[in-house]
């Protein structure tokens, strides 16, 4: 059997106190000091974990949150003295778009490494916007492995990403001109720039192995270059430079070193990309795409260039249309882009990586069901390390989460769980859809149940056109 | 369709009219709706009241209390902690009773308990959970005083946007003994039996493992009651529910766990499980933690080690062997009716049109927001639709195709009260199956722990021994009635205000009702 794609996790718990999002108050004035404590009796065991957590604190505002919800001591305490809380930590934690049950499943699945498995139905709002209004579809007979979950090895998370020619010319048995350059990836995930307010210095050193332990790429600002250590030569294979307008060209040593390089959708693309090629003529460039009100028109206008042959569309970090006041998301603006190549055949001579508002592993494969080949995050790397999105760090003030105190064994750890999670998450909608390898994922919109189309073919039906849309 | 087996009439007119009669006596279980009160010492209320210092110990507000919220005995110098939960809140002022203003040192204070914050979520809001619960201690509707908004959830979609259009006054005046609720299953018109049930729900499955054998207990004894069924789920079936098996389907899942032609050959329906809703495409979870000794045995696996049924059955790739599958259950089991669960992809109309050809009597729709024990978090979201969209396609292409009367068309996951179980009729399902609200009578609050440690920390969704000895069958069974009578009012109540006589008049009425976020302007809905 060839080698699987597996990566190697370990359990690395938080720094941090936990923020749960249930808290105990307890009135413990009346209490009766009963034989039968409540306490005792809490079946995750809370209370006396508690103690020794009070025991073993450090800082005097670390309050303990990690009840389960179940309100059995509430209860049945004797006195009722015993309610629960809302935790306003946790309640402030992110933003609307990053919302607090973001957080925190991220942190779970950067600790563990698991897929979060929870009892009771779904408990959210019936729909919502951005990634919230599909579902992805299962097949109730078409299977990829015959083997359900247990044959979730067999499912492919591989992509390609570079021109692949819909058709070959060949000169004497071998392609005329040769084959363009591919750089394949064993899961459909490129790690990004994180956004310029929370470059913390010392966060690339760490994500240069995370990027080479994961098999991913990770982007890095020519800027930051210098941030990212020395020893670099052997995580190059993993590493693609980032030049803005300004960047002077790479030396050749990196360069050659390099499967991918990112270039800005400035004027100049053109002769950057034949600098660099003349450089590494193996070497894949991909232009970075700003998705502003002119975004998609401009991502289509490259792809028909013949020097294009992959495009980064970068949403802002909500995944919004940059700068616009009722702004497009990202998923319909990939999809526009994606559905107007397919019109026009171009689709397979460009890859299209899809960045922005990626939250959770749920976003990647939607992302991919509209139209891209791939999707790039960052900022759930940093959440993974604890961080809430307070922005303290945007506005030139330290960390409350102390991020730039971790060890590298902890953040490789956390944002290479955290991976591993998404991953699996990646192969259990793929699993449940019938689809046996992510390239086939792209733009199969028949594996996609959009809001829209199924208010409009059920209750429009019956009930007449829709209200404010 | 033809037939590969001998045809059932000739079959039938072979065997004895008692073939259904198993060896064990069947267990009687008298529809007595009695107060079931909620079994923890502090209910959750939606109101409390504070007593502050300047309390003088008078005794008033306990005299004039009728709900008895103020409890000072006899003998006793100082309150004892009042019954928050009979409180019936702000609607008291207009009583005459009203315990806050009456109070002669003003030491009184009611405030809405801040605890509803953490109490359920978008789909079962605290209202709807306080509200199970008082149906299931009483057995019939909250009265209106108590303030519940119980009647949709707070999702923002789906039934939740949907409302009843009902007339002024009734067309036809009924009185509620007039109206027949109970539900046909089988239409096919095969020989096999003309099963009927007094509501148009039974209850979910839910396997051994997932939730303890008194829950399983408690709904079949209910189930009883209301001469309806409830299911075995796939972790196996009992000897202990030998006396409920003319109530009881069992599910052939793709685990087989404990599937074998006795179980089969027990009961009255067998419901092969392709799919579930909260997991489609997956296969049944039984974490690690939750196979103890004595599911294992049941099970016959090992011991702490995770279940995780396969996807799909190995034997199914098309609808001829579909047909092939329900052909053998048909075969061993001559006299069941056979169901299948399938979730709601996109093609889900194809699917139930496929399920009426391969020969099922019912053919059960589990929508993507429907209850587990346990499943990942990103397929619980995500994959598949809500059931309310699959209800209307499939009733929709099942009469187009025709075969609409010919078979049984039952919805579930997410149906919570008797509104979404009408909803649900009305958008075209025959009937529906319930599950977490069955849970939530047993005192379920959704905290969404049943899926590993010790299990459900309330005893309902474990088998651990000290847990699932929280309450007892006779208490359960009769929460669950309660439950069940209480719907029934409801369901009756609604079909009183549209003057139909049977439940089976509303189904497909989609003209009864409208959304709010639409015009409401169609033809039909006009």
């Amino acid at each position: 059997m060839p080698d699987k794609y597996h990566i190697k996790t370990q359990p690395i718990p938080p720094r941090r106190p936990r923020i749960g999002k249930i808290g105990v108050v307890d009135w413990r004035e009346d209490c009766a000091n009963c034989h039968n404590c409540v306490k005792k009796a809490c079946v995750f065991d809370r209370y006396r974990e508690e103690m020794s957590y009070i025991r073993g604190l450090r800082e005097m505002d670390a309050v303990f949150f990690q009840c389960m919800g179940c309100f059995s001591c509430v209860q049945q305490c004797t006195k009722g003295l015993l309610a629960l809380s809302a935790n306003p930590v946790y309640e402030r934690l992110g933003n609307t778009y990053w919302t607090p049950q973001i957080i925190e499943t991220t942190w779970a699945q950067a600790e563990s490494a698991k897929i979060p498995v929870s009892g009771a139905g779904y408990r959210g709002r019936f729909s919502g916007l951005g990634f919230d209004s599909m579902w992805t579809d299962m097949s109730e007979i078409v299977r990829p492995t015959r083997d359900g979950i247990h044959g979730r090895e067999y499912i492919s998370t591989a992509v390609d990403i570079g021109r692949k020619p819909a058709l070959l010319h060949f000169d004497a048995g071998n392609p005329a001109g040769g084959l363009p350059p591919l750089v394949d990836i064993p899961m459909p995930m490129i790690i990004d720039m994180l956004p310029r307010g929370y470059r913390l210095p010392n966060l690339l050193p760490v994500i240069k192995i995370v990027a080479a332990q994961t098999g991913v790429i990770a982007i890095i600002d020519s800027k930051d270059w210098q941030l990212a250590g020395n020893d670099l030569d052997q995580y190059l294979p993993n590493l693609a430079i980032y030049l803005d307008a300004s960047a002077p060209l790479p030396g050749r040593e990196l360069l050659t070193g390099m499967r991918l390089v990112e270039i800005s959708d400035d004027g100049n693309a053109e002769r950057r990309v034949r600098e660099l090629k003349q450089i590494n003529p193996g070497i894949v460039v991909a232009v970075r795409v700003e998705m502003d009100s002119g975004g998609i028109e401009r991502a289509v206008e490259y792809a028909r260039q013949p020097f294009v042959e992959v495009l980064h569309l970068v949403a802002d970090d909500n995944g919004n249309e940059i700068g616009e006041k009722n702004p497009r998301f990202i998923k319909d603006m990939v999809r526009s882009v994606h559905n107007s190549l397919v019109e026009s055949g171009l689709r397979n001579e460009v890859t299209l990586m899809a960045g922005g508002g990626i939250a959770l592993a749920e976003h990647m494969a939607k992302q991919i069901l509209c139209g891209a080949d791939l999707v790039t995050i960052n900022l759930p790397l940093l959440i993974a390390l604890e961080c809430t999105l307070c922005r303290d760090c945007n506005d030139g003030q330290s960390c409350p989460a102390l991020i730039g105190e971790i060890d590298i064994k902890y953040g490789v750890g956390r944002m290479t769980n955290l991976i591993a999670a998404w991953h699996d998450q990646l192969i259990e909608v793929m699993g449940a859809m019938g689809i046996r390898e992510v390239r086939r994922l792209r733009g199969e919109v028949g594996r996609a149940l959009f809001f829209e189309d199924l208010e409009e073919a059920t209750f429009g039906k019956l009930f007449g056109s829709r209200k404010n849309n | 369709m033809a037939s590969s087996l001998v045809p059932e009439k000739i079959i039938k007119e072979g065997l004895p009219d008692s073939i259904l009669e198993t060896m064990v006596p069947q267990a009687e279980v008298q529809r007595v709706i009695k107060p079931a009160p909620p079994r923890y010492r502090n209910e959750i209320a939606k109101y409390i009241i504070r007593r502050s210092a300047d309390c003088k110990l008078c005794g008033k507000c306990a005299e004039i209390c009728p709900q008895g919220v103020h409890v000072l005995k006899p003998g006793y110098k100082y309150f004892a902690a009042p019954h928050q939960n009979v409180c019936i809140g702000p609607a008291c002022k207009d009583t005459g009773h009203y315990c806050v203003d009456l109070c002669p040192n003003k030491a009184l204070r009611m405030v809405e308990n801040p605890m509803m914050k953490v109490l359920g979520d978008y789909r079962w809001t605290p209202d709807l959970i306080l509200a199970t619960w008082k149906m299931a201690e009483t057995g019939a509707p909250p009265p209106p005083e108590y303030g519940y908004e119980y009647e949709c959830g707070n999702s923002g979609g789906g039934f939740d946007r949907i409302r009843f259009k009902f007339p002024a006054r009734p067309p036809v005046e009924l009185s509620p003994d007039d109206i027949d609720t109970s539900l046909e299953l089988n239409r096919r018109n095969d020989g096999r039996p003309q099963i009927k049930i007094d509501v148009p729900w039974y209850g979910g499955g839910m396997s051994y493992g997932s939730v303890s054998n008194v829950t399983q207990l408690s709904k079949a004894s209910a189930a009883v009651a209301f001469n309806t069924f409830t299911c075995t789920g796939e972790g196996g079936y009992m000897e202990r529910l030998r006396p409920y098996d003319d109530h009881t389907i069992t599910q052939v899942a793709t685990g087989l766990f404990g599937v074998r032609e006795e179980t089969i050959q027990r009961v009255r329906i067998v419901e092969f499980k392709y799919a579930q809703g909260a997991k489609p495409g997956l296969g049944g979870h039984l974490l690690a933690d939750k196979v103890t000794p004595s599911v294992a045995r049941m099970r016959e696996t090992v011991t702490g080690i995770s279940l995780f049924s396969p996807f799909p059955f190995h034997s199914v790739y098309s609808i001829e062997d579909h047909k092939k599958h329900m052909d053998w259950i048909k075969h061993i089991n001559r006299h069941a009716l056979v169901s299948a669960k399938v979730s709601t992809p996109s093609d889900v109309d194809m699917v139930a049109v496929g399920s009426y050809s391969a020969g099922a009597h019912i053919v059960h729709l589990d929508g993507g927001y429907g209850g587990t024990g346990a499943a990942p978090d990103i397929a619980k979201k995500n994959i598949a639709m809500p059931i309310e969209y699959a209800i209307i396609k499939v009733h929709d292409f099942l009469t187009r195709e025709g075969v609409r009367d010919r078979i049984t068309l039952i919805a579930s996951g997410g149906l919570r009260n008797a509104h979404d179980i009408a909803k649900a009729i009305a958008l075209g399902a025959d009937g529906v199956v319930v599950g977490t609200g069955e849970l939530v009578a047993l005192g379920c609050l959704r905290c969404a722990r049943c899926e590993s440690g010790r299990g459900c920390p309330r005893g309902i969704a474990t088998t651990d021994a000290e847990l699932q000895g929280q309450y007892t069958v006779e208490w359960g069974s009769q929460r669950i009635i309660n439950l069940y009578n209480a719907w029934r009012i409801e369901l009756v109540e609604i079909l009183r205000r549209f003057g139909m006589r049977r439940v089976s008049e509303l189904r497909g009425r989609t003209d009864l009702l409208m959304h709010l976020d639409y015009s409401n302007d169609t033809e039909q809905a006009r």
